[in-house]
């Protein structure tokens, strides 16, 4: 609108300083009255008009009372007087913020989803664990409870068989590769262990010791290859030894050869260790499996029969090293009565 | 009379001040850099300054400043954003008047105007809040805040400003007619 206005009146010539105004020299160069700003160039006609010049610098006076407009504004503020004020602001303004953030919350929500996804990351990190670990908890409840009933076992056979057993657990079997079913015990000669020694558990004989150290001691198996155990067949008091075969695996089974070359044990008869008074390697008495077969050869000398032992040999876990009465080491005993000595401190 | 400002003009850009306010105070906390966030009131002032001129951001700045003093969260004294805003509506103003009027400002322009007025505004509300004994944080707390809200609002006004810009033209007389 001011373009056109101006438009008509530009090419008029200005006032020239010849003809002198009302006011002198001054009041030459003043445009004449009703304008109030200098000709300027129009705007070239296809430019949209962007803002116009009309007061490129505020009047100092206006300056001048917004400062002290603000500055009292602030005396008014630190004196109190502004309470009110603020209050009626807040009351339009509050309800407006929280439409505001309730328009914007999904946005505002994004970073803070963000912060949430870490956090549930956390959450769900410390649940695992935790459940990992009452998981392990739970799956080491049964394994409690046939510990007390592995120690129940022991204690009454140890009761049946009138020995004193050191109780100990098997904490590492060796490997297949070796050939040799031997296991490591938990116990050593600060138990009162010592090589030679027979070892049990609830179910029947398990090996022998062949060597101690000071905390573990190493036990052949029945199993082994190189097992040799003295036996009697219970029903017919016919003994004979005992060998293992070696096998790998847990079912290993044992093959029995009877002295008495006559003798002919039947099936399902229990064998038990034939022992020898000094203790020997193998103390009597001691449940070693069944019968479950009977071979008989021409060319052999001897009866043969395969023995299944009792024992579990893949799942040991707690067994008594049979000690004479009275050891005393750093461990509880099972004395021959069922009670429990225990064990020195150290 | 409002000056160079038509009563609507002056009314729209308030509105605009406004509704910026509303969003600095409830959603740029949530953007926030340990609790600087971008001035939006601010840049909407810059926006004004440079589209009308020093007249116009100067009295745009003072209402928007006063409206920034008075919503609820601000605790400091009314007139500091006042000043602080008034100061920043002038120098966008004269900026203005240093470019050619036929053209929108460039996007250069544009940046260098927010970050000189959102440093000059911040650091005068900074100052009047030590001067008066109204704020909080030593010089060196200041200094930090200052510079990190004039990143934000350098990236903001890239966003922001030209958008405003476009908005204010539609007020404008000719286009209006």
């Amino acid at each position: 609108m001011t373009v056109l206005d101006l438009r008509p009146r530009s090419p008029e010539p200005p006032e020239r300083p010849g003809r002198p105004g009302p006011g002198g020299r001054d009041d030459a160069r003043r445009p004449r009255e009703g304008r109030r700003r200098p000709v300027r160039l129009p705007r070239p006609a296809t430019g949209r008009g962007w803002g116009d010049d009309r007061e490129p610098t505020p009047p100092r006076s206006l300056v001048v009372a917004l400062v002290l407009a603000a500055a009292s504004l602030m005396a008014l503020d630190a004196a109190g007087a502004l309470a009110p004020v603020r209050g009626a602001v807040a009351a339009v303004a509050g309800p407006a913020e929280s439409a505001v953030s309730a328009v914007a919350r999904p946005l505002t929500a994004a970073p803070d989803w963000v912060r949430s996804q870490g956090a549930l990351r956390d959450d769900v990190a410390r649940l695992r664990s935790e459940n990992d670990a009452l998981r392990g908890r739970l799956a080491a409840a049964p394994y409690a409870s046939n510990r007390l009933r592995e120690y129940d076992g022991l204690s009454r056979l140890t009761g049946r068989l009138g020995y004193a057993v050191v109780p100990a657990h098997v904490v590492g079997i060796g490997p297949a590769q070796s050939f040799a079913d031997t296991v490591t015990l938990d116990a050593g000669s600060a138990a009162g262990l010592r090589p030679d020694l027979t070892v049990v558990n609830a179910q029947g004989l398990v090996g022998r010791v062949l060597s101690v150290t000071r905390s573990t001691a190493t036990v052949l198996l029945v199993t082994d290859a190189d097992s040799v155990v003295g036996g009697r067949v219970g029903t017919t008091m016919d003994v004979g030894t005992l060998r293992g075969r070696g096998e790998v695996g847990p079912h290993g089974l044992l093959d029995l050869e009877l002295v008495d070359r006559d003798a002919t044990p039947a099936r399902d008869d229990a064998v038990v260790t034939w022992g020898s008074q000094g203790r020997g390697p193998y103390v009597a008495g001691v449940p070693i499996g069944r019968v479950t077969k009977v071979v008989s050869s021409v060319r052999e000398t001897a009866q043969r029969a395969e023995i299944e032992p009792y024992v579990d040999f893949g799942a040991l876990d707690l067994v008594g090293v049979v000690v004479p009465d009275g050891t005393r080491g750093d461990r509880g005993v099972i004395e021959a009565d069922g009670t429990l000595v225990p064990g020195e401190a150290r | 009379m409002t000056g160079p400002l038509g009563a609507l003009r002056a009314s729209a850009v308030l509105a605009i001040a406004a509704l910026a306010t509303l969003l600095q105070v409830s959603l740029a906390p949530h953007l926030a850099w340990r609790g600087v966030g971008p001035d939006l009131a601010l840049l909407v002032v810059v926006a004004a300054g440079l589209a009308w001129g020093a007249h116009s951001g100067l009295l745009l700045g003072f209402g928007a400043g006063v409206v920034l003093d008075l919503v609820p969260p601000a605790d400091h004294l009314v007139g500091r954003w006042a000043l602080a805003l008034m100061v920043v509506g002038y120098v966008a103003g004269r900026v203005r008047a240093d470019l050619r009027p036929d053209r929108r400002p460039a996007l250069g322009t544009i940046v260098a105007t927010a970050a000189a007025c959102s440093f000059v505004g911040t650091s005068v509300f900074a100052l009047s809040g030590l001067v008066l004994g109204d704020a909080t944080t030593g010089v060196g707390g200041l200094l930090g805040v200052i510079l990190a809200s004039v990143v934000w609002d350098v990236a903001l006004a890239v966003l922001l400003v030209p958008v405003l810009l476009r908005a204010l033209a539609r007020l404008e007389p000719e286009h209006a007619r």
